[in-house]
């Protein structure tokens, strides 16, 4: 990158910077693109579309979409854990998305400040090269553990249509032993597909007000990876 | 009673014929999912095993499990099964009573320590020292919990014993609590569905007394061979769920057309029982072939997730709120909405109004 810099120090919060590596940008719209697909087929698998007429064996509607349903699903699965794997591996803005840093008291009084911020207590906004603490922890909450989440009740419930034995049922039977009921596993995974939407909304709203109201850019990060601050002043206003 | 009759010989002084007692053999084989060769081996266990005692305790129940059991569609087996466990203890259909009937219990514990089976109809409520269910003078926690200790295995029967039903249901005032979580000490197969299919009871009552062992069981405790599909995985009507053909609701075009019933909240795609392969009443119908969808009795929970009639149903998270995944989940991202549109006025106005704060205001502090 000719216009952009590795961090170097933690006094560095000028100019433009590097922190989205290719895979973890790669991952980001993928993941994305497999949300949107997983919520609108799962939301027609719950509440199927208007009944379709004639021949039963010609059509195949239901099955498409449980077929776009688990195609999708893999996606997303495969792709949550080549992320993982990049937070291992990546950079220290990979990391962040495993490692919440709890033990530190800075992660806390930001956090705190970030939430003072967003309740209009506070006029002092901060600078930040990767996420804020309150967006890592939120990335958290919902890409990692909702993730994980929907990706056990998933292959669960998609277990019951591979049957006894499949792999499917090997690795994530484990899940009708603490809920017994499959209709109640099915009706926590709906519900967290609206957790999931919830998310989005709140991320996209979050992203475009970071991109016009913040001291660095909110949406274009996500495209080139250059985090770019829009001021020269020290990070925490006085 | 002689200690080391067989169950041949039990059958012959009931009158079954040796032709109605190798047919039995062949139907129970085919109904356990077993080979051929298997009606031999049963009908060569049943000739020389002596007979197993089964004692069938009755809790918190409705007795619609003795009411399948003894209309086994295939009458033999249920006028077999029943002949040989009728000889101990069940308290619905045996012709002792009283002291007479609690004796039994007693004699089968000295003569059969640890070799009887222990069926559980219905459940024992444990609130009040489990005083809701009082039978000959005690409570039937009591009874259970001593019986169980004498017994080899124990079947629970029906979706009461296995789950709960019912009387377990929201707020479950008496407690009513599923053997699994009373017995810890002996090994539960669960036969729920309220009630039970009879040739599914009768079923696995043969294979334990011919085998001597438990069936194989799947994570739940349920016997594999009756519990190991859905219904949706064998139903006839599942070619219209993947066509996307569904009852809208009942008595429309669809409905008279026998599409899937899955949008008028039929359970089928997850309870797991036998209906949609065995059927009941001897392969007369089962809920789907009627036109109704299934309600899922032999699940966990089934009486308390809200209406039979919706696919997406409750969660049974919001107390006495009937709110299902879909409308929490609704609201929840309507209100982010609303709540990021508020938001976002919010922030314009504030930093319309901080960019006035940071003016000079000298006249301000002068007046």
């Amino acid at each position: 990158m000719a216009t952009s810099r590795v961090a170097t120090g933690s006094e560095d919060y000028t100019g433009n910077l590097y922190v989205f590596e290719v895979p973890v940008r790669i991952w980001h719209w993928i993941h994305a693109l497999a949300i949107t697909v997983l919520a609108i087929s799962g939301y027609f698998i719950a509440n199927p579309l208007p009944s379709v007429s004639g021949e039963a064996s010609d059509s195949f509607l239901m099955g498409n979409i449980r077929l776009i349903h688990f195609s999708a699903a893999m996606v997303f699965a495969v792709g949550l854990f080549v992320r993982f794997y990049w937070a291992i591996v990546g950079n220290r803005y990979a990391k962040g998305l495993l490692v919440v840093p709890v033990w530190r008291g800075e992660f806390w009084s930001r956090l705190f400040h970030e939430l003072k911020m967003y309740s209009f207590l506070t006029r002092k906004v901060a600078k930040y090269r990767g996420h804020n603490p309150l967006a890592q922890l939120a990335m958290w909450l919902f890409n990692v553990l909702l993730a994980l989440f929907m990706v056990c009740t998933g292959f669960a419930l998609y277990s019951q249509g591979t049957g006894a034995g499949s792999w499917a049922d090997r690795w994530f039977g484990w899940v009708f032993v603490i809920e017994p009921s499959s209709q109640a596993v099915r009706m926590w995974h709906l519900l967290g597909m609206w957790l999931m939407v919830f998310f989005i909304v709140v991320h996209i709203y979050m992203v475009v007000r970071a991109e016009f109201m913040s001291r660095q850019n909110g949406i274009s990060v996500m495209i080139d990876g250059i985090r770019r601050f829009k001021d020269d002043g020290p990070r925490d206003p006085r | 009673m002689p200690a080391h009759e067989t169950f041949y010989e039990v059958m012959r002084r009931h009158g079954v014929t040796r032709r109605s007692f190798l047919k039995f053999c062949s139907l129970t084989a085919a109904g356990l999912g077993l080979g051929p060769e298997f009606a031999g081996k049963i009908a060569h266990a049943l000739e020389t095993k002596p007979r197993t005692p089964v004692v069938w305790l009755h809790g918190l129940e409705c007795t619609c499990c003795t009411e399948s059991f003894i209309r086994s569609g295939n009458p033999l087996a249920g006028d077999v099964v029943l002949s040989m466990i009728s000889l101990d203890y069940d308290d619905t259909i045996m012709a002792a009573a009283g002291h007479q009937a609690e004796e039994i219990l007693e004699q089968t514990i000295e003569k059969y320590d640890g070799q009887f089976i222990l069926a559980c109809e219905g459940n024992p409520p444990l609130n009040e020292d489990g005083m809701y269910c009082i039978q000959a003078g005690r409570p039937y926690v009591e009874k259970l919990r001593h019986m169980a200790d004498h017994c080899k295995a124990i079947i629970a029967w029906g979706s009461c014993a296995s789950w709960g039903c019912v009387q377990a249901a929201r707020p479950n005032p008496t407690q009513a609590t599923p053997i699994h979580k009373v017995i810890l000490d002996k090994p539960v197969i669960k036969v729920p569905g309220c009630p039970p299919i009879a040739e599914v009871m009768t079923g696995v009552i043969t294979y334990m007394l011919a085998f001597d062992r438990l069936p194989p069981l799947d994570r739940q405790g349920r016997p594999q061979m009756f519990y190991g599909q859905r219904l949706h995985d064998k139903c006839y009507r599942r070619p219209h769920f993947d066509a996307g053909q569904f009852v809208e609701k009942f008595d429309d075009e669809g409905a008279r057309k026998g599409y899937c019933l899955y949008k008028v909240g039929c359970k089928g795609p997850t309870t797991y029982n036998a209906c949609s392969t065995i059927e009941w009443n001897g392969g007369l119908s089962w809920p789907v072939k009627s036109g109704h969808g299934c309600l899922g009795c032999a699940e966990d929970n089934f009486w308390d997730k809200g209406s039979f009639y919706s696919p997406v149903t409750n969660l049974g998270v919001t107390g006495n709120v009937e709110s299902t995944a879909d409308t929490i989940g609704g609201t929840l991202a309507a209100a982010a909405a609303i709540g990021v549109a508020a938001h976002a006025a919010a922030s314009v106005v504030a930093k319309a109004t901080g960019k006035k704060k940071t003016q000079p205001r000298e006249e301000v502090s002068n007046g």
